[in-house]
């Protein structure tokens, strides 16, 4: 039994809890089926998938944190670039990236296909770890130290933007990364990172 | 033609709806509509400027005013804008719609003066750079304490307003203002008071700590915690804005085409499902944060289980074919898009309102829902794809849903004429053309790695050099080509509505059947249904026109969209898959 005809705008008199029509009845399954889908593909993709954010989430004291990244930074440090250490430290290690305004200290160079478990800090205010040209971006929150296990499955030397507006300085602080084969030659430039990225939509 | 008469009980009769309106109401109406288009021009004046600097063949402002801009104009859009327009839709909805009068009307004027005298507080540590926190203020970063009080003086003004709707909907139902129960546009305002009563709330619980922080009587605000509860005053004020414009839709449809509800009981349910899960949506900022696990990341990232993408589901085949239904019970009746085809394409608030409804739809929902994935944000989390997909909700959608309502407002509340209608006619097409570049340039830009708030991405003065692909150069550029059509049809819009309440000529008398310059469509030749309509709907409801029932059309249309909402979702899950492995 339909109501009468009406429009939005009118009151709707009596009672209107009346059965939809098929058509709607099929669109609401199908979507509430598509929503099951949505839902379902996250717990999915952590048990099959390689891409997950969950990591080891502590809290930790910001000077704390710089204070270790400084030390891990000296202990494998392998050269230098504009100031800031290069460093090597051994696959299956514990490795550090503090954020701090307006630079990423230090420069970690990786091995290729080797995993590392990342620990992201800030020192100071809200930063944004975003890999180009790979485009993996975390939130790096001051009192939070966000481990990441990672593993490096192209080559390459990359960039770390800073793409969480952390003051006036923001759009200067750019880091390096490089990734490594295991004899320590540079798998690719950055040029050749830039042109995976050519294929995207 | 003089202005109608009021009548003793405060009251006068609409000569083109015939309906009452309070004239207690109507200043109220007035004037937060005329403050929202005042912001709506501060805001779009920084986007002008923002979008040409963020366009780096031009590269406009200097960093700071960059910065500087980018907070101004994300309060003036997202906050001050949208809010003094939705306590417009609010004090319409409660009384002209219900034929009301305005509860505790000079409480009103107390609140908007509290909403004003924010507004004032806020713009200005904005604009002499004691405020440069952006939008988002994240502690430890810090503006001026009166920055954190006018924000907090706003929302106690718009909370203040909001109770003011739910006392003029129980006055309006004790004193038997309508029958029955209250009509659907009104229920959905209502759905958008109840959101904003739990997203001011949030405002409240994180800004007043914040303010006491400022002053130096809190010793930290822990950086977490406050993304986590900013975000329920930050996203959920946008879903504020979604059940209002979701209302407009119903009612923009109502008055141009004569759509009619389909089914109350699956329209108010899906309303219903907006209050119970939406505001989880503070979780699509905090996807990629350190302070939560997956369990609590998957549950409300996803509004437990979708159902708020359920309601946007419903809503997006609901008000389609009610404007299809309504259609062909006034005749349209062939084929599968006669309706459509023939549909007032002239009448701005029509277009208004398809163009809202498809761009918020395929652009903004789709892209919504897929980058609010928890592991696909690890490939979109602060890059230009975050402003790609909320300028395609926010601005295609929900600002133009407003614009074309506006189209109707003009005439029925301030009773003058549309002005520069010729320009009218067009402004809602390049207003979502250019938002629609806009909106595909950032996305594309964003899955290149171009980060959002970022003032310069040639990265002169790096500590390291960036090489962007060349392919980057052309997505930005169309992003500002969009935007600066964006801006214009904006500043358009902003000269139409100032022009015709201030200048305008009055409406006079409206001839039925005769188009009149300044007139929108839908009140010169209002959509009624027949007399036999509701026969005819029991024709088109019967069993014999099978599974695609009486709105074919909107089958196809919805079968459309199912299909580029699957392939883009699952295109992304495939673009994550090509990634290093973290977790």
């Amino acid at each position: 039994m339909l109501t009468k005809v009406h429009t939005g705008l009118d009151p709707v008199p009596g009672v209107w809890w009346r059965p939809a029509h098929k058509t709607e009845k099929i669109w609401v399954a199908i979507a509430f089926a598509w929503c099951m889908v949505l839902f379902a593909m996250m717990p999915l993709w952590h048990w099959k998938g390689g891409q997950n954010p969950s990591g080891i989430r502590t809290r930790v004291d910001p000077q704390a944190f710089y204070a270790r990244t400084v030390a891990f930074a000296a202990q494998h440090q392998v050269g230098m670039d504009r100031g800031i250490p290069i460093v090597a430290p051994p696959p299956g290690s514990d490795i550090y990236l503090t954020a701090l305004s307006f630079m990423w200290y230090p420069i970690l160079q990786l091995e290729k296909d080797k995993e590392y478990t990342l620990h992201l800090s800030a020192l100071d205010v809200n930063h944004g770890f975003s890999l180009y040209p790979l485009n993996v971006n975390f939130q790096v929150v001051p009192g939070y130290d966000y481990g990441l296990r990672v593993t490096p499955t192209a080559g390459g030397d990359f960039r770390i933007i800073c793409n969480e507006f952390c003051g006036i300085g923001h759009h200067t602080m750019v880091g390096r990364m490089i990734v490594v084969d295991a004899n320590g030659a540079t798998v690719a430039d950055n040029a050749t990172a830039t042109l995976q990225q050519e294929g995207r939509p | 033609m003089t202005a109608p008469a009021i009548g003793a009980d405060g009251f006068r009769t609409c000569q083109s709806t015939g309906r009452q309106i309070h004239a207690a109401a109507e200043p109220l109406i007035k004037a937060n509509a005329v403050v929202s288009i005042v912001t709506l021009l501060i805001g779009a004046t920084a986007a002008l400027l923002l979008v040409l600097t963020r366009w780096q063949a031009v590269h406009l402002l200097p960093a700071e005013w960059y910065y500087r801009l980018l907070g101004v104009h994300g309060m003036n859009m997202l906050i001050f804008f949208i809010i003094y327009f939705e306590m417009a839709v609010l004090w319409f909805a409660s009384t002209v719609l219900l034929n009301a009068r305005p509860a505790a009307p000079r409480f009103g004027w107390f609140n908007f003066g509290l909403m004003m005298l924010g507004t004032l507080m806020v713009q200005w540590t904005q604009w002499t750079g004691r405020a440069d926190v952006l939008f988002t203020s994240y502690p430890p970063l810090k503006a001026h304490p009166v920055f954190y009080l006018g924000i907090i003086l706003f929302a106690v003004g718009a909370l203040g307003v909001t109770g003011q709707f739910f006392a003029t909907i129980t006055l309006a139902k004790r004193e038997k203002r309508y029958e029955g129960s209250m009509p659907l546009v009104v229920y959905g305002a209502m759905t958008a008071a109840i959101i904003a009563v739990i997203t001011l709330l949030h405002g409240a619980l994180i800004y007043i700590p914040t303010f006491l922080w400022s002053l130096g009587l809190i010793e930290t605000i822990d950086p977490q915690v406050y993304r986590m509860i900013w975000w329920g005053l930050g996203h959920s004020s946008q879903q504020i804005n979604m059940a209002a414009m979701v209302a407009i839709w119903y009612m923009l449809g109502a008055l141009t085409v004569g759509a009619v509800v389909l089914n109350e009981k699956v329209s108010r349910s899906a309303f219903v499902l907006y209050v119970l899960f939406i505001s989880m949506a503070s979780a699509h900022h905090l996807l990629v944060d350190p302070g939560f696990g997956p369990a609590w990341k998957i549950t409300n990232t996803s509004y437990f289980m979708y159902m708020a993408v359920l309601a946007s589901m419903i809503h997006g085949f609901t008000v389609p074919a009610g404007m299809e239904l309504g259609q062909r019970l006034r005749g349209y009746t062939n084929g599968m898009f006669d309706w459509l085809i023939r549909a007032p394409w002239g009448d701005p608030g029509f277009s208004s309102l398809v163009l809202s409804v498809v761009v918020f739809g395929f652009v903004g929902g789709i892209t919504g829902v897929t980058i609010g994935t928890e592991q696909i944000n690890i490939i979109v989390h602060n890059t230009l794809r975050v402003p790609g997909h909320f300028h395609a909700t926010v601005v295609s959608g929900t600002a133009l849903a407003f614009m074309g309502a506006t189209y109707y407002l003009i005439p029925l509340i301030f009773q003058r004429k549309v002005a520069f209608w010729g320009f009218a006619k067009l402004q809602p097409y390049l207003f979502s053309l250019g938002v629609l570049l806009l909106s595909m340039g950032m996305t594309f830009a964003g899955s290149f790695g171009v980060p959002r708030r970022h003032w310069d991405n040639s990265f002169q003065d790096a500590m390291f050099d960036v090489e962007m692909s060349p392919a980057v150069d052309l997505v930005l550029a169309i992003m500002g080509i969009g935007g600066v059509l964006a801006v214009i049809a904006a500043f358009g819009f902003i000269a139409i509505a100032v022009k015709s309440v201030f200048f305008g000529e009055p409406i006079g008398t409206i001839t039925r059947g005769t188009p009149m310059v300044g007139v929108p469509h839908g009140l010169t030749h209002p959509p009624t249904h027949a007399a036999d309509a509701d026969a005819r709907n029991e024709e088109l409801h019967a069993p014999a026109r099978g599974w695609m029932g009486p709105t074919p059309g909107t089958v196809i249309l919805v079968a459309i969209f199912f299909v580029a909402f699957m392939t883009y979702y699952f295109t992304n899950w495939k673009l994550l898959a090509f990634l290093w492995r973290v977790g």
